[in-house]
């Protein structure tokens, strides 16, 4: 009944090797993209989610990278392909657009020169043309006086106007996939509303397959279709939008859940947080990997939990929780509202 | 999986097992040891083994050399070459030029007065330079208007020229402003050129950190407790900038020792009876085909002295900053300007 | 960018006045003894002291004796006393030796020093980048005083490969001339090709690590256009004006060291002499004229820099 995915990826790995031995960076992620639907994946930094995004184009290919695992993009396997063939799709097929607009555009180049490089990279273009070709796009996301900033320099931009700008460059060539790697968090947080605007129209109006990276949950509720949550490389839940917002099954989950500010709901009492911090990807701890943080450990966290579709009405909402399905019901509401404890003590891996 | 947090190893502690790890670095500064001790060590080396002074002359004597007769310096002029231990240690590297005086005597009492001016100017330097950075980067407006202007001028300054005439200015006429009085041949004249002039090179950078430095919270928070500029300069800011002024000094050490022997070598430096390894040069370049090693010696012992210095300096900068991005502000700065001390300033080409 | 010139090159005169005021102080007022004893140097007869005091005027108030010294320096009255020359056209006489040694040096050091800075930051970490960075240390350890005898001695008297110095115009014979400055172009540029290649290296590293770079790569640009557009472009600009001053410096008249070792007629020899003789005047006209090139450099550099970052040039009007 769905279309086939346009990108494949499965049980990717990836690890760096460092003096202190290997951090796993991603460990064993997978998940299919359709044309016009948009995935998140969610987590804290270290989650690995960033690794993953930029794996995908090749842009972590170094000497000490571990790279395992598969990424298809329409069937053409991206991680064995060559520098050449890489180069050639990006941009081109998949548009990559990242979190800090200010240092992710050349200081001294036009803003309008810089995008003009990236069409004439794929395309026999002229400048004239390429230049034509940027009003449009700058028209296209909504950066007013398109014909005059095209020659601007990037600190002459707003912050808003600079992603918008970042992402009419990753749109210039029309890929098919879009890959945006926390595009809203070093904005305000009324620009961030706009960006997010901004993307799910362009998702809805050019059908743009879109994976959005994020730490932010609320950021995702807006335009995601499905979601994946990271924590310490490895996925430890995903689902649709509704499963993850209406029915998390993890409690990684829920602290996420728990930490976002809801304007319908009373406020609480203590500033939601999850309590400790994420851990060294050097010393992780048996088993779930979040059992330090976790209230809610027994007996059976030592052993790791594989990632499995634990609700029968539920074929792909997955989680990595030994927890029974009612357990969790039960455990995730906190004072009324769903989030997360602090442990008893709080420990660090 | 621990359950205690791993005791909180102190910065300097960390920052001493990385330089110990730099094995090279540790060769080097103990080779800056042996080089101190062997300066250290000439009056015992001139009353034991040599038994003569750096400024006697031997001209007319005859030494003996397994038994024979050798002129110190021959009727041609030409002097004795080094003797190793044939003369009992006497000229044990020669004898300089026509004044047959002991080379090896006058290279370690020209290296005593090398040093001792190296490290003093530097000394001087480092201290001026921070309060005056310390005084710009935390008052600011016309205070550090007035500070930074003084700087960038005596900085944009052909360096090393204007030392140069204020070496001979003083070394013919002395010094006297109010209460400070020179005479015409004290070791300070030039001490005092070489500190006035690389200030600038420390202050720059310094006060770019002090900037940075004072606008962060834990400086406010010290102002809204009721401490005084004084105390906030000297509590709060100056321990950040420990691991900067630490590399500094270090580096300029070398710096002003290249400096002095500039200086020295032209003969604005040192003056006669003292004698440094600038002054030997000099003296060895003019005799440079008869015997090289009276130019070769000293510059060797130069060159060796700020290679240990400039290693040792690069090691500490490693070793005290946090790894990665997370480089201190103002050593970027420092490093767009070269970086290593190369005398450049001191433009000693 | 017009005003912007307009101010670098006002700030320039600023830059001047100071420090011909600095020169001033330094050689008249800091010294313990009479400003006229101070400059008719050491061993001078009272005659001669006299003479020197009338000629400058050193009854005067502090504020005329400056004008004296200036009206001296700008109708090329200044002169030295032993013997009596004028000091600008001796200065003019040693123009063509050190813009030569300056200029044959400068060439040889920005070609060496960035392409091994290059060579090292692309191959990072590995062997090349190992050996050119020791090469690269030792070269800005090695001082000019040991640099120079070892050259001069083992390439000139031993091995009589190159003749014992002394600058050859190159009108007069371009060959020799050429030949003569063999030895002090090398001599000038070892210690600044290691110095270029750590510094290039260094920014290369830097701007490799930078977020736009990556954005280049993700934009599907080849390594090669990566390297050029982005980070060589990026990386230059502080080595530019570094350059920039370098240069002037050295026209200055700082390469005196060199002069003098290698007998080179310069500026810088002409300073080394009067050094040497304990002659003030020479010295306070090459300071002037250093610190003159040295200034307008340092403006010429500045203006080059608002020219390739436009971030300076717009004075960071940024809307952030």
């Amino acid at each position: 009944m769905s279309p086939a995915p346009l990108l494949s990826v499965s049980d990717l790995r990836v690890g760096f090797a460092t003096e202190e031995g290997v951090v796993q960076a991603v460990d064993g992620i997978s998940f299919d993209l359709r044309p016009g639907e948009v995935v998140a994946i969610v987590g804290e930094s270290g989650s690995g989610k960033s690794v993953t995004a930029q794996t995908i184009i090749g842009l972590t290919r170094a000497n000490n990278a571990r790279i395992e695992g598969s990424v298809k993009l329409e069937g053409e396997d991206l991680l064995s392909a060559s520098d050449s063939d890489l180069r050639r799709l990006r941009g081109d097929r998949i548009g990559m657009i990242f979190q800090d607009p200010m240092t992710s555009f050349n200081p001294v180049y036009r803003i309008g020169d810089q995008i003009v490089e990236a069409i004439r990279a794929h395309r026999e273009t002229s400048k004239s043309e390429g230049k034509r070709r940027v009003v449009e796009l700058f028209e296209a996301v909504g950066i007013p006086n398109a014909e005059r900033r095209v020659d601007d320099y990037p600190h002459e931009f707003s912050g808003g106007m600079r992603q918008r700008a970042m992402i009419a460059m990753a749109l210039a060539l029309e890929p098919e996939v879009l890959i945006a790697d926390e595009p809203t968090t070093a904005l305000d947080v009324t620009i961030q509303a706009q960006i997010l605007g901004l993307l799910e129209q362009l998702n809805r109006e050019r059908n743009l397959a879109t994976i959005l990276i994020t730490h932010d949950l609320g950021v995702v509720a807006e335009v995601a279709d499905r979601v994946l949550v990271m924590y310490a490389g490895k996925v430890v839940e995903e689902g649709t939008l509704d499963e993850i917002f209406y029915d998390p099954q993890h409690p990684y989950t829920w602290g996420l859940l728990g930490s976002l500010t809801r304007i319908d709901r009373p406020r609480p009492h203590r500033l939601p947080q999850i309590a400790g911090s994420p851990p060294s990807l050097l010393d992780l701890p048996d088993g779930c990997p979040f059992r330090p943080r976790c209230p809610h450990e027994f007996s059976k966290c030592p052993q790791y939990p594989g990632l499995e579709a634990r609700l029968p009405e539920a074929a792909d909402h997955r989680d990595r929780c030994w927890l029974t399905p009612e357990e969790k019901k039960a455990k995730r509401l906190v004072e009324g509202q769903i989030g997360l404890e602090p442990p008893p003590e709080v420990r660090q891996a | 999986m621990s359950t205690e947090p791993s005791a909180e190893r102190g910065p300097w502690s960390l920052a001493l097992r990385r330089f110990l790890r730099n094995r090279l670095a540790v060769a080097f500064l103990g080779l800056f040891v042996l080089i101190v001790l062997f300066v250290l060590a000439a009056p015992l080396w001139a009353d034991n083994v040599a038994h003569t002074g750096p400024n006697e002359e031997h001209t007319v004597e005859q030494i003996t050399v397994d038994g024979e007769k050798k002129d110190v310096v021959t009727p041609e002029g030409k002097p004795i070459g080094p003797q190793w231990f044939g003369a009992d240690g006497k000229f044990f590297l020669g004898a300089d030029g026509r004044l047959g005086r002991d080379e090896m005597v006058r290279l370690m009492y020209g290296g005593r007065t090398s040093l001792q001016i190296g490290i003093t100017a530097a000394l001087i330097a480092t201290i001026l330079a921070v309060v005056l950075a310390l005084l710009a980067g935390y008052f600011r407006g016309w205070v550090d208007g007035l500070i930074a202007r003084t700087l960038d001028t005596i900085w944009s300054l052909p360096v090393f020229l204007i030392g140069l005439a204020l070496g001979i200015a003083l070394a013919v006429g002395g010094l006297k402003i109010g209460p400070l009085e020179l005479s015409s041949g004290s070791i300070w004249n030039p001490i005092l050129v070489i500190s006035i002039f690389t200030v600038p090179y420390i202050a720059r950078p310094i006060r770019g950190q002090v900037l940075a430095l004072s606008e962060k919270e834990f400086v406010e928070a010290a102002v809204a407790q009721g401490a005084g500029p004084v105390r906030v300069m000297f509590s709060e800011i100056l321990p950040n900038l420990a691991s900067t002024i630490i590399v500094f000094f270090t580096l300029m050490i070398a710096n002003s020792m290249l400096f002095e022997a500039g200086l020295s070598f032209l003969g604005a430096g040192v003056q006669p009876p003292n004698s440094s390894w600038g002054t030997m040069i000099t003296v060895g370049v003019e005799l440079l085909n008869i015997q090289p090693l009276l130019a070769i010696l000293p510059g060797l012992m130069i060159m060796l002295t700020v290679l240990a210095l400039n290693i040792v300096g690069d090691a500490l900068r490693d070793a005290l900053d946090p790894r990665g991005k997370a480089r201190m502000d103002a050593a970027l700065e420092f490093e767009a300007q070269g970086g290593i001390a190369t005398g450049q300033q001191g433009a000693t080409a | 960018m017009t005003r912007f010139i307009v101010r670098r090159l006002v700030a320039m005169i600023g830059v001047l006045f100071a420090v011909s005021v600095i020169v001033f102080v330094v050689f008249m007022v800091l010294p313990k003894q009479n400003p006229a004893q101070t400059l008719a140097g050491k061993n001078a007869t009272p005659g001669l002291v006299k003479n020197i005091e009338e000629e400058w005027g050193f009854d005067d108030s502090l504020p005329v004796q400056y004008a004296t010294m200036m009206k001296k320096v700008f109708t090329g009255e200044l002169t030295s006393y032993k013997p009596r020359l004028p000091v600008d056209d001796r200065i003019i006489e040693g123009i063509p030796a050190t813009l030569s040694l300056a200029v044959g040096a400068a060439v040889i050091w920005l070609f060496f020093g960035l392409l091994l800075g290059y060579l090292s930051a692309i191959r990072a970490g590995g062997w090349l980048d190992r050996i050119l960075t020791g090469v690269s240390i030792a070269g800005i350890s090695i001082p000019v005083f040991l640099l120079a005898p070892v050259l001069l001695y083992f390439l000139s008297y031993k091995l009589e490969i190159f003749p014992n110095a002394q600058y050859v115009p190159f009108s007069e014979d371009p060959y020799e001339w050429a030949r003569h400055l063999i030895l002090p172009w090398f001599t000038l540029a070892l210690l600044s090709i290691g110095f270029y290649s750590r510094v290039l290296r260094s920014n290369m590293l830097d701007v490799m690590n930078e977020d736009y770079v990556r954005t280049a790569r993700a934009k599907g640009l080849s390594e090669r256009k990566v390297m050029t557009r982005h980070v060589l472009r990026n990386s230059l600009i502080p080595v530019i004006t570094l350059f920039g001053l370098d240069f002037g410096a050295t026209i200055a008249g700082t390469a005196i060291i060199t002069e003098a070792i290698f007998s080179i007629d310069g500026v810088g020899y002409y300073a080394a002499e009067a050094v040497k003789k304990f002659e003030l005047p020479p010295i306070m006209g090459v300071a002037l004229y250093g610190a003159f090139f040295v200034v307008l450099l340092n403006a010429l550099v500045d203006i080059a820099y608002a020219y390739l970052d436009p971030r300076v040039r717009l004075g960071e009007s940024a809307s952030e």
